[in-house]
């Protein structure tokens, strides 16, 4: 069974060079690090680097309304069954957050899955442009602004 | 040699006694009769595709562990009639951009050499269109020219799925055109003629096969490229490039090209029975039996062989994948053409061996 | 001589792209210099509508995205709710999801290599995979009467008990099975050209195969020992013996042989299940209407096409507030453009053939 990095590690021995800017939230299950966007790409390739969380399984959005927008990483070290999950934010006018592709080039669709569908950009990003929706698509389905439309 | 004398020539015969008196000049009864030949030649290349449509159907739901068309008449029989009627029936597509004359005449001039061909197969002793005295020589003559409608239609569709097929064809049907036509020279140079007639009856000993295994195979393999069956499917390679030069066709002018691919099955498979299996003999067998099967007629056993061959043709493209483009060139350049040089070397050193031991 | 490439538009509607994929391949002659995969002519917005939905109607909703295994997408989306919920399941339904959801994965993957025989010209094998993957597809109709959209996975356990026989139904089906796979090395991995088609085609190195996030027998076939099964096991998976087979160059064949040694596996747990399946109930208590806790949870399960995790967000109601699918079959696609560079068309097929995605995936 795969364990979270945090059972094996304590949170200041992994962010060591991070600790004022990482927060552990929640707990068992919904247990995850919130890192700043600034910082993000410098922890991931620690993390990627020092921890062998060498594999991106997932990375999506949610919109947290208010809160904006809350981008997750979740990560898994093949080598050393290690699970992690990594979230950042980003408020809802910016929308913005650092491409992950230097850490794990795999992120390319995902990234554009969460552009296409939430309307989040990724900096840094080689080809930010709509995955799945058409291109002259308007809006972002995935935004809790976007209202399904009843059915007829 | 057989004494009866063969219904299908008694007829012939007949017809051309009826005619004599009719037409007066000998010259126009020729004429006629060479008419009647073509209409014969007609009738055998659609029934053929008729049997053969069918019986491709059938071959591959025998290979498939499924019964395959069983309901349009007895045993499916008349599933491919009723295919013709939908696809003459079928509206004529033709697409905007293609080149109007070029995309037409393809599927007919594909038809014309075809049909050509079966001017020189011996169906029997006498049964034979032309006789000619380069008779194998005009098939392979005639058959290369297979390659010409194929580009045209893959040109002048205007469709970038066609143009490669076209130029697929073109680059594996002269490849293939050279063992093909050398496999067929070992044969050529122990009858020392390349009439057809003559290649037969060379083979009332012993047929061409044993005495020409490699350049069998070879010829098998060639062929098969030649009529762009599988493995060798590469022109239409239905998962990659749809259909091939067929891909903007519909209808009556598909079913041109069908009915090519088919008259051309026949055609490699009836040179394959005339130069290596003994065409309209019987096989080989004691002197007694080959009495009791006399009253069989050549045609049936030369019929009986091709179709042998063309249940082998079927039997590869129902069980093979298919080539890559670039193993297909290296395969027919490489291992073929080689192969082929050396036997007719190979043929030739023997050849003058047995001269020098008969003492000649 | 002066040349051009030219591009050749690939889709949506192709004989060999599985659905409604579309590739644009830049083509030098016939060698591809740039293959752009677009996706989307699926698309349904699955996520979204079942973030208008309650939990258990999202199910249903798995079943329609990789439509060649839905046991395994059922059972990925329920145990991600239960590991929300923190729910413990009785022990049959345990091993009557772990049956099913292998005897899917056989199924999925005779469809893979069926498919990759007919993508390479070899009609017959594709027909003889179909008739045996049938006889699977016949157990799950007997089971929930469905042949493909199955529902049966529920939260909690599983529907309904299995039928009476069918456990011997199974055991004739894995009696049957080395049989088949005789014939498909017969007609299908021991061809020659097949062989040639395939070996040293597209490789994949371990390290590039790991940060593209590829997973399932992509990755393995690079060699990388990556199975959810043993890497994170779920459900009761660790009480089983069975192997992860792994290739060494990562190339077509590697990925293609990878199947048909899994089907082999996959009969394995299968007949290890059928040997301890306890009796007793298959269905835990579960409120009517489900309302996990406020948290949030990702799951993921190996599915025949690799690594599928569902991400949920719970704000307490009864509908999930972010309701995410990892889908594999999308994340491998990304490696068609790298693999098919330089390769021939026909290879572009035989490499999609290999990455074997499910456009209802992929286009969720």
């Amino acid at each position: 069974m795969a364990i979270s990095l945090l059972e094996k590690y304590s949170v200041d021995e992994v962010f060591a060079p991070f600790q004022e800017v990482v927060q552990v939230e929640g707990e068992g299950v919904s247990q995850a690090v919130v890192v700043p966007k600034e910082k993000l790409v410098t922890i991931m390739e620690h993390l990627a680097q020092n921890f062998s969380l060498d594999y991106l399984s997932d990375l999506t959005a949610v919109d947290r309304g208010e809160k904006g927008f809350e981008v997750v990483y979740n990560l898994f070290s093949i080598s050393k069954k290690f699970e992690l999950c990594v979230k950042t934010l980003t408020s809802q006018s910016e929308a913005e957050v650092p491409t992950v592709i230097p850490v794990w080039p795999g992120a390319d669709w995902m990234e554009r899955e969460v552009y296409d569908l939430m309307g989040v950009t990724f900096a840094g990003h080689p080809n930010m442009t709509r995955l799945l929706l058409p291109e002259e698509f308007e809006g972002h389905p995935l935004r809790k602004t976007f209202k399904l439309q009843s059915r007829a | 040699m057989n004494t009866n004398q063969d219904i299908l020539l008694t007829i012939a015969a007949t017809l051309r006694s009826f005619l004599d008196p009719l037409l007066g000049n000998p010259d126009v009864v020729d004429v006629t009769m060479y008419g009647v030949a073509l209409a014969a030649i007609l009738g055998i290349i659609f029934g053929n595709a008729v049997i053969l449509v069918w019986a491709e159907r059938k071959v591959a739901g025998y290979m498939q562990s499924r019964p395959g068309p069983n309901r349009v008449g007895p045993i499916g029989l008349l599933q491919t009639v009723a295919d013709t009627i939908k696809l003459i029936t079928k509206e004529d597509i033709r697409p905007k951009g293609v080149d109007r004359w070029v995309w037409f005449l393809a599927p007919v001039v594909l038809f014309v050499p075809t049909l050509a061909a079966y001017a020189v197969f011996p169906f029997s002793e006498g049964l034979i269109a032309v006789d000619l005295n380069i008779g194998l020589f005009y098939f392979l003559a005639v058959a290369s020219t297979v390659t010409i409608p194929f580009l045209m239609a893959g040109w002048s569709s205007n469709n970038k799925y066609s143009l490669i097929g076209g130029m697929r064809s073109v680059a594996q049907m002269v490849s293939y055109e050279i063992p093909l036509v050398f496999s067929l020279i070992g044969v050529v140079m122990l009858v020392g003629s390349l009439k057809m007639s003559s290649i037969v009856e060379a083979q009332s000993g012993i047929w061409f096969i044993f005495l020409q295994p490699v350049a069998f195979l070879i010829y098998v393999i060639a062929a098969t490229a030649e009529t762009n069956r599988t493995p060798f499917d590469l022109v239409e390679g239905e998962s990659e490039i749809v259909a091939g030069p067929m891909t903007e066709y519909s209808g009556m002018k598909w079913s041109l090209f069908f009915l090519a691919e088919y008259a051309n099955l026949f055609a490699v498979s009836a040179i394959a029975t005339t130069v290596f299996l003994g065409g309209w003999q019987p096989p080989p067998m004691p002197a007694v039996m080959r009495d009791a099967v006399a009253f069989i007629p050549g045609w049936i056993w030369f019929a009986a062989k091709t179709y042998f061959m063309i249940f082998l043709f079927m039997w590869f493209r129902w069980t093979f994948p298919r080539f890559r483009v670039d193993q297909l060139m290296s395969f027919g350049w490489k291992v073929l053409l080689p192969l082929a040089l050396a036997n007719i070397l190979v043929t030739g050193v023997g050849i003058y061996a047995y001269r020098i031991a008969i003492g000649g | 001589m002066q040349t051009q490439t030219f591009e050749l538009n690939m889709g949506p509607q192709h004989p060999a792209t599985h659905g409604v994929l579309r590739v644009v391949l830049e083509l030098d002659g016939e060698i591809v210099v740039k293959a752009t995969p677009v996706i989307g002519y699926l698309h349904r917005g699955i996520e979204k509508i079942c973030e208008n939905r309650t939990y258990v109607q999202s199910i249903p909703f798995t079943d329609r995205m990789d439509y060649l295994s839905g046991m395994n997408n059922n059972l990925a989306i329920c145990q991600t709710i239960e590991k929300l919920m923190a729910l413990e399941i009785p022990e049959r339904a345990e091993y009557i999801r772990v049956i099913t959801a292998e005897l899917n994965r056989i199924a999925s993957h005779m469809i893979t290599i069926g498919v990759l025989a007919l993508d390479l010209g070899g009609w017959t094998g594709m027909v003889y995979c179909f008739r045996d993957r049938e006889r699977i597809l016949d157990l799950f109709n007997s089971l929930c009467g469905a042949r493909m959209t199955f529902n049966y996975i529920r939260v909690g356990g599983v529907g309904w008990d299995l039928p009476e026989g069918w456990l011997d139904e199974c055991r004739r089906f894995l009696k049957d099975l080395p049989e088949m796979l005789k014939t498909y090395e017969d007609l299908i991995s021991g061809n020659e050209i097949l062989q040639m088609r395939l070996k040293g085609v597209a490789p994949l190195s371990a390290e590039r195969a790991i940060a593209m996030s590829a997973s399932g027998a992509v990755l393995r076939a690079s060699g990388v020992d990556y199975d959810v099964r043993k890497a994170n096991p779920y459900g009761i998976y660790d009480r089983f013996d069975f192997e992860v087979p792994l290739g060494t160059s990562g190339d077509n064949w590697d990925r293609f042989y990878l199947r048909y040694l899994e089907i082999i596996q996959s009969a394995r747990i299968i007949e290890q299940a059928l040997e301890q399946i306890p009796e007793g109930p298959v269905m835990a208590k579960v409120p009517k209407m489900i309302k996990p806790p406020v948290g949030e949870v990702y799951h993921h399960v190996e599915n025949p096409r690799g690594d599928l995790g569902f991400y949920l967000v719970s704000d307490g109601s009864p509908k999930p507030y972010r309701w995410h699918a990892r889908r594999p079959a999308m994340i491998n696609l990304q490696l068609l453009d790298e693999l098919s560079r330089g390769t021939f068309i026909a290879d572009v097929v035989a490499t999609l053939g290999t990455l074997d995605p499910v456009l209802g995936e992929v286009d969720c």
